[in-house]
């Protein structure tokens, strides 16, 4: 069906090859930053949240509720969690994982941290103490390739960077809340509390740290990280890198290791934070198969028109169709 | 990759001891599941996606609006085939649903005073942005056409001198009006587009019927008002309006209900479950009493006409509540994404 609407809707709205930046207008843009958050080194040590707090000024948002989520009490990304921690423990052997930047070696046996057990020494009876694993990963905003926050955004307060990373312009966004359920991975949120507490009211989320990369530094979480779980570059090196990651821990045993958001043909076109997990997405509170809600709009647009065209057409049938 | 889940401790809600996996279940769940409980797993229970910050500024936005549109058709039909009665009333309506839509939707940002940031930008990727140029196009021609059902009046009351100005009103009547109904088509059906735009599970999966939806309720509720506010003897139209949206509407939910997959249960359960019933009962009750009664009766037209105004408020409630739910529990992402996956239609964001 030819309709009205194909002249604009044609044209894709999802990034071209050039990488998001050029896609958005920018020429000759700085090369695509990400991050690469490498789960299987997370310590858990939260230095991540505490740095992203202090760097950008994010107000609390809870300090004494206790969410009985293993060492995690900050819940979820928010308008004022930029940086999450999850804490996961699981009955599960430790494999060849070991804390610190080393390459595990498949030789090496399991490390004893001290991690707490589920059972006590002799209480299952076989004389075996039950297994388990803690698994730690700091989350972020995805920056993804194709971004539905900024796809929605009404104002354009939501834009592309140079560096190809997805901004709120705080002086401009009028907190009408379109990208938080438009987000697929419920990242950026509107900031409630009292008036007066900053940039309430509206959408909140990572910058990746523009400030700071306008001054060639290094975001606040990635600077901060004492294992390097968080790491920060150019998203192909990172990509690549992850890569190599996998190969080794696989090499090494570690089978579960899997990358999440890095294949530039997922729902997203690729996030420029991307991760690399020990157990399925979902257990980390991710969602397996993100896609962006835009890839659909032009069949909506579509159908849209069709009932549109459908409600003029009931009021000319409802005055012709009938005697009074 | 390993395909087989590891033996450990379930995150999912039952074992987790996270609050909300108790909160959710609060919600009066009463319904024997046909097939059982999807298995899935998540961090705690906690949502994958969040739910809109919106109030209940937003579905009455969606309902006024709607509304507005339907009733700016009625008033150009009946403006245009001589029924001044049911044009009277209709344009008033449009003005006064128009004006509680700008309301609420002002309202309900987290910074009402930037509400004119929305007009920074035209953006075919935001169907809010769209949407609010179609309501800026829409509001003024709506409020002329409403403001000049006053020329006569004012043109009895002012001095001779100024008398030009309420013929000039008069005169702008009737090209105001169709211009409002010229748009009022996007403006009933839009909101519909806005919602499915969405990660939030029963929106985006109702992107195929909620347009229809959308419009059809317009049409319902925009006939119902012109049973309730115009004498028999004009509101032929409205009845039939109201007739046709009636059946769209209930054939388009049904639809939704039966192809939404695990996600068609907030549809079912809870708050939304109650509204979407009362949509059903009240639009069907609506729809039949003013086509069988509506000719003869004022008080069977009356009563079938707030009917039909009821189930369109309800249906845009119910998929409002239905919608908030299916973001809070992580089921409704997790379970429809795994079985897309399973089927093959994707792979997923996982590699190696």
């Amino acid at each position: 069906m030819k309709l009205p609407f194909d002249l604009p809707l044609n044209q894709s709205f999802e990034a071209g090859p050039e990488g998001p930046a050029v896609d958005a207008g920018w020429t000759e843009p700085p090369s695509r930053k990400g991050f690469f958050t490498d789960t299987s080194i997370c310590i858990g040590c939260k230095a991540c949240e505490v740095a992203c707090k202090e760097w950008n000024g994010v107000p609390q948002d809870g300090i004494y509720e206790l969410l009985g989520s293993s060492y995690d009490n900050t819940g979820a990304l928010g308008a004022s969690t930029w940086r999450h921690v999850a804490f996961i423990e699981q009955r599960k052997p430790l494999g060849g994982e070991r804390t610190g930047v080393a390459e595990p070696e498949a030789a090496a046996p399991p490390v004893d941290l001290g991690m707490p057990s589920f059972s006590r020494p002799g209480e299952s009876g076989d004389g075996e103490r039950s297994e388990f694993r803690w698994l730690m990963s700091s989350d972020v905003c995805k920056h993804c390739t194709d971004a539905a926050c900024l796809d929605v955004c009404p104002t354009g307060s939501l834009f592309r960077t140079e560096f190809g990373t997805v901004v709120v312009q705080d002086d401009i966004c009028n907190g009408c809340g379109y990208c938080v359920p438009a987000c697929p991975y419920g990242v950026i949120e509107r900031r409630e509390g009292e008036s007066g507490v900053k940039n309430v009211g509206i959408a909140q989320k990572c910058t990746l740290c523009y400030d700071r990369l306008g001054a060639g530094k290094t975001p606040a979480c990635a600077q901060a990280c004492p294992t390097e779980s968080i790491q920060f570059g150019d998203v192909d090196e990172l990509r690549e890198r992850a890569r190599q990651r996998i190969r080794k821990l696989h090499e090494a045993g570690v089978t579960d290791a899997r990358l999440y958001g890095a294949d530039p043909d997922d729902g997203v076109g690729g996030a420029g934070a991307f991760f690399l997990l020990l157990d399925e997405p979902e257990v980390y509170g991710l969602p397996p198969d993100p896609v962006v809600t835009t890839r659909d709009l032009p069949a909506m647009w579509k159908r849209a028109a069709v009932a549109a065209v459908g409600l003029a057409a009931t009021a000319v049938a409802a005055f012709i169709g009938g005697r009074r | 990759m390993s395909a087989d889940r590891p033996a450990g401790v379930d995150p999912a809600p039952e074992a987790a001891p996270g609050a909300n996996g108790r909160r959710r279940r609060g919600g009066g769940r009463r319904e024997q599941p046909v097939v059982p409980d999807a298995k899935f797993e998540s961090y705690y229970g906690r949502p994958v996606v969040k739910a809109s910050p919106w109030k209940p500024d937003i579905p009455t936005y969606f309902f006024a609006g709607g509304l507005a549109a339907g009733s700016s058709l009625l008033a150009a039909g009946a403006d245009l085939t001589g029924r001044p009665a049911l044009r009277r009333v209709s344009r008033v309506s449009a003005l006064a649903s128009v004006g509680v839509s700008l309301y609420t939707l002002v309202h309900d940002l987290g910074r009402p005073a930037r509400a004119l940031n929305m007009l920074r930008v035209v953006k075919p990727t935001s169907p809010m942005s769209l949407g609010t140029w179609s309501l800026t196009a829409f509001g003024p021609a709506a409020g002329v056409a409403a403001v000049a059902e006053l020329a006569p009046t004012l043109e009895r009351k002012l001095p001779v001198r100024l008398r030009w100005a309420a013929r000039l009103l008069g005169w702008s009547a009737r090209p105001a009006g169709l211009a409002a109904a010229a748009v009022a088509p996007m403006v009933g059906t839009y909101t519909g587009v806005l919602i499915a735009d969405t990660a939030t599970p029963t929106w985006h999966e109702g992107q195929r019927e909620l347009p229809y939806i959308f419009a059809a309720s317009a049409a319902t509720a925009a006939g119902g008002l012109g049973m309730i506010t115009t004498p028999v003897s004009e509101a032929g139209p409205a009845r039939r309006m109201a007739a046709i949206g009636a059946a769209v509407d209930l054939a388009a939910e049904y639809r939704m209900e039966t192809s939404l997959g695990v996600v068609a249960e907030t549809l079912h359960d809870g708050r939304a479950g109650q509204l979407m019933k009362a949509s059903k009962v009240l639009t069907a009750a609506g729809a039949v009493g003013g086509m069988l009664f509506g000719r003869r009766s004022r008080i069977a037209a009356v009563a079938s006409g707030a009917a039909l105004v009821a189930g369109s408020v309800c249906t845009k409630f119910g998929i409002f509540e239905a919608g908030q739910a299916s973001a809070q529990d992580p089921k409704y992402t997790v379970v429809p994404q795994r079985q897309r996956m399973d089927r093959g239609g994707s792979h997923g964001a996982v590699s190696t």
